[in-house]
């Protein structure tokens, strides 16, 4: 698999992401914003970090930069869409997921690493992982709260689109989500960083699985679909 | 034709607008002497700025030359940007310390986030990619509402810009006194890795080269803040507010890949960070080590506004702003690739051959000066300090409730657990950070490599204040101790020197031997001084301690031998050096006495390095699982420390009287290994376990469980945090 890692000149774990790829078995390169295609590539990572500095809502301004229009099109034609934190807030800015992040209800940045419940793994990015099992990804943000509708929210239980959650909830987010899918199950965004835990020396390897799951995505995603 | 009104050069010198602009009139005259005429209004403001203790160092030179800077791994000592040391492997760690603590007492987030984004700059103003930031942070007591404004501003600033700008907050430490009441301290550290062949150096070389300006526009932002910086704190100081400058990270974060990018250009001949006297000190600076002149259109520079003044151009610190040298011929190479990274950019001026800097505003020259001097020949002051008397009475603390004590010292938010703070920084971004913030020194992985760099920062005021030479030998033994717990080979440090008036005879003498025995320790430690930084006139509503903040790093040649260590119950706990009863400048000597008192401390520096580099063995070759140094509060606090941090109990016995728990002597180290383990000059004291932490001594028993001192430890700083009055 061949993997763009979209680069805003605001983005700070655009290495992680595709050192990420890279260990996980596939390849990766770096595409920038002001691109407006990704046909060349077989999935797309959104990493995290500040993509235009922030200072107005996040991910608002990455929602109107011309590689926007490229990743709606590799979702809709069914590759793998990664977003992680920033990534996380940019796809649901530009619809491709549902809801919104907001501040975190501490009022202040939140870095730590928390434990997190794969409460689905019948998607194509989860199935590595047990259901029910307990992974530890570091989490690093400001605005992680997720915030939906109570139609949005029933939606998401009847479709088993919550696949991640907090077991102590950092941000105040709604019903302890930390990630969820599209209803495809292509587009996955999630506050925490598995690309920041590939190593137990760096505290977690629970990350790589995800990766790998994603490099094998055809045969996986066929199995699962 | 004049296009701006300026006073005029009689209007400065009858109405002596040069001592507003902090120039005396001793220095005024060698500034007349040097011109052979008395000097205009842009040239009085630019010596006054190139000449305050923040750039000149002129009174802290002579101490700052006692340090040895060189040694086997140095590669570049001070006098740029920032320290390189080798590390092996064609490949080099890049370091320094730098102060923000006038702009962080009256505005505390962007004095805060811009001294980050300024010591950012200096590493990658050397070809840097920084890896790691550090900062050392000193407030009055929590009790107070001020204090905690302050902390939680500067808290926040430091995570605003680093956060954003994408370096992970990897160590740092934090103290509170009553002396720093108004004057925080803000010291900022950032470490970064570059390729020997990539070294940059801030120079201006080959006439008619071009200037080239890269970064946020000129604003009327941060006039005169390097003097502003060398001034004390007053009443008025709220009215310096336009002297901070203001962050802008995301420009930083760009700023920062094209440089890095600019580096790795052949035609780059020169490259320097517009810190403090921004395009002052930048291009002069330059200038002088380049031996050339220079000369600068500033009509051509891109400001915000229209009607900025040549004056407040040139004194102007706005941030996120670079100033490069090119060779003549590829500046629209440079230009064309900070476009892409949608940058501010100009060409604003060339060398030249006069061994001037000369100044032009649409074909107006405004300042026409001697660059050498300008830039080497600031006054230098050597002041007489005072010892002050001995205190030759004896401490007794044995007919205290040392109950109480051990509480109180734990529930302190200088002893108790800094979670508040450091989670509020991004500690992980990177994906190399092996250790962080919460217990000692930060340790991050040299990416694509087994080796990594250990860093840690730290001062020590107290025994600074108590006994100035002793304690400043403790300031950088003390740093040592916490780089060796990773495991890493100390290699070279940096420090920031925070005092008060040099021109108090007392605190001359603080500074002249607490320098003298920083010194003598970076000498017997093997840790050459690379870089470092000054920041003097610390008052407030008094003197704040005399602070010497040492930063310092350590080579980890293979980190794999990190992973999977774990301490658990049934591992024995030893007790490495002796204990004396050394309650000068200590802990339990400040909640007892609330005072210091003036009186010796000792340090054997052979023994610290020996002892040192004994343990560091041991926890490379997997003999012992951890190493904890006893610093402020004693044994009885690191047992509770490292009790709480693990959540573990512990059963120990000591051989020693209760107060000797709180006792402050140098050297010492808590050891956690399997048991039965032969330590020089260590003694198996007890074993973790898993309920209850219990210490027994001659007089004294400490009992709690493993539940109340990590909720004490754990709460110190939240409960004073959200005290409503």
């Amino acid at each position: 698999m061949k993997f763009a890692v979209v680069k805003f000149p605001g983005s700070n774990c655009d290495r992680d992401m595709l050192n990420a790829a890279i260990k996980a078995g596939g390849e990766a390169e770096y595409v920038d914003y002001r691109e407006t295609s990704l046909e060349a590539y077989d999935g797309v990572l959104i990493p995290g970090g500040f993509s235009f500095g922030d200072y107005l809502r996040s991910g608002a301004m990455a929602s109107v930069s011309p590689i926007t229009r490229a990743i709606k099109e590799a979702a809709a034609a069914g590759k793998p869409v990664l977003g992680v934190c920033n990534g996380f807030q940019i796809l649901t800015e530009i619809g491709l997921l549902p809801g919104a992040l907001i501040f975190n209800d501490t009022h202040t940045f939140i870095s730590r690493n928390e434990v997190l419940t794969i409460t689905n793994n019948e998607t194509a990015f989860t199935s590595g992982y047990e259901k029910g099992e307990a992974v530890t990804f570091p989490v690093a943000h400001g605005e992680g709260h997720y915030y939906c509708d109570d139609e949005t929210y029933d939606t998401l239980v009847e479709n088993d689109r919550i696949v991640l959650t907090y077991n102590d909830n950092p941000n105040g987010s709604r019903a302890d989500i930390a990630g969820i899918v599209n209803e495809a199950g292509n587009v996955f965004g999630l506050m925490p960083h598995p690309e920041r835990a590939l190593e137990t020396l760096l505290g977690s390897d629970d990350g790589l699985r995800l990766f790998e799951k994603m490099n094998a995505w055809e045969a996986n995603h066929d199995h699962i679909h | 034709m004049i296009t701006f009104t300026e006073p005029t050069e009689q209007d400065i010198l009858n109405e002596k607008l040069y001592a507003d602009m902090g120039l005396t009139d001793s220095e005024y005259d060698k500034v007349v002497e040097i011109l052979g005429r008395q000097p205009n209004y842009t040239e009085t403001g630019i010596f006054s700025v190139m000449w305050s203790e923040h750039c000149s160092y002129k009174h802290s030179k002579p101490f700052l030359k006692q340090f040895p800077t060189t040694g086997d791994r140095v590669l570049m000592g001070p006098g740029e940007g920032a320290g390189v040391v080798d590390i092996g492997d064609n490949q080099a760690v890049v370091f320094k310390v730098e102060s923000h603590n006038h702009p962080s007492a009256v505005e505390p987030y962007q004095g805060a986030a811009t001294g980050v984004g300024g010591i950012i700059r200096d590493i990658v103003s050397i070809g840097a990619r920084p890896i790691g930031l550090l900062n050392s942070l000193r407030f009055g007591e929590l009790s107070e509402s001020n204090n905690r404004r302050l902390l939680r501003g500067v808290v926040a600033g430091i995570g605003g810009y680093g956060n954003c700008i994408g370096i992970p907050t990897v160590s740092g430490e934090v103290e509170f006194d009553p002396s720093y009441d108004g004057n925080p301290l803000v010291n900022a550290m950032c470490v970064g890795t570059i390729d020997h062949d990539k070294i940059q150096k801030g120079t201006a070389k080959g006439i008619g080269n071009k200037v080239i300006y890269v970064g946020l526009k000129t604003g009327r932002d941060g006039i005169h803040g390097a003097t502003f910086a060398s001034e004390e704190l007053t009443d008025e100081s709220e009215s310096k507010r336009p002297s901070v400058q203001i962050g802008d990270p995301f420009t930083g974060k760009k700023l920062m890949e094209a440089t890095l990018d600019a580096i790795r250009q052949p035609e780059l001949v020169g490259i320097q960070d517009m810190g403090a006297a921004g395009l002052t000190s930048s291009s002069a600076e330059m200038a002088a080590k380049g031996e050339s002149g220079i000369a600068l259109h500033l009509d051509q520079v891109p400001v915000r506004e229209e009607g900025i003044t040549p004056y407040e151009m040139m004194l102007s610190e706005t941030q996120e702003r670079m100033l490069l040298v090119v060779e003549a011929g590829s500046e629209d190479k440079f230009l064309d690739m900070f476009e892409g990274y949608e940058l501010d950019a100009a060409v604003i001026g060339e060398v030249t051959d006069t061994d001037h800097l000369e100044l032009f505003f649409h074909d107006e020259k405004y300042a026409d000066i001697p660059v050498q001097p300008l830039s080497d020949e600031a006054p230098v002051y050597i002041l007489e300090g005072e010892a002050p008397a001995q205190d030759e009475t004896t401490y007794s603390y044995s007919d205290q409730d040392l109950n109480k004590v051990f509480d109180a010292l734990i529930g302190h938010p200088t002893h108790g657990s800094k979670r508040y703070i450091y989670e509020q920084y991004d500690n992980q971004v990177g994906a190399n950070t092996v250790q962080k913030s919460g217990f000692g020194a930060g340790v991050v992985r040299v990416e694509g490599t087994d080796k990594a760099i250990a860093m840690a920062i730290d001062g020590k005021s107290r025994y600074v204040y108590a006994d100035p030479l002793n304690g400043g030998k403790e300031a950088v033994a003390q740093t040592f101790r916490s780089i060796i717990s990773t495991g890493a080979l100390p290699l070279a440090m940096t420090d920031c020197l925070n005092y008060g008036s040099p021109e108090k005879p007392e605190i001359y003498h603080q500074l002249e031997a607490s320098t003298r025995g920083m010194a003598e320790a970076c000498e017997m430690l093997s840790t050459p001084v690379v870089s470092g930084n000054v920041s003097l006139y610390n008052e407030s509503k008094g003197t704040i301690l005399p602070t010497p903040v040492i930063g310092m790093v350590g080579l980890i040649e293979d980190v794999n031998f990190m992973a999977g260590i774990e301490i658990s119950a049934g591992d024995a706990v030893y007790l490495v050096g002796e204990t004396t009863k050394s309650f000068a400048g200590s802990q339990i000597e400040k909640l007892i006495d609330n005072d210091i008192r003036k009186q010796t401390r000792d340090i054997d520096l052979e023994l610290e390095y020996a002892r040192g580099m004994d343990l560091r063995g041991r926890l490379i070759n997997g003999e012992v699982k951890k190493i904890a140094p006893v610093g402020r509060g004693g044994i009885a606090i690191k047992l509770a420390q490292l009790s709480a941090f693990h959540h573990l109990g512990m059963k120990v016995e000591i051989d020693l009287d209760g107060e000797d728990l709180f006792a402050e002597n140098a050297s010492r180290y808590i050891v956690i290994a399997p048991a039965g383990l032969d330590i020089r000059d260590g003694k198996e004291i007890g074993r973790l376990t898993d309920e209850g932490f219990h210490i027994g001594t001659h007089d004294l028993t400490i009992d709690r469980s493993i539940d109340a001192i990590s909720n004490t430890w754990e709460g110190a700083i939240p409960q004073c945090m959200t005290s409503t009055d």
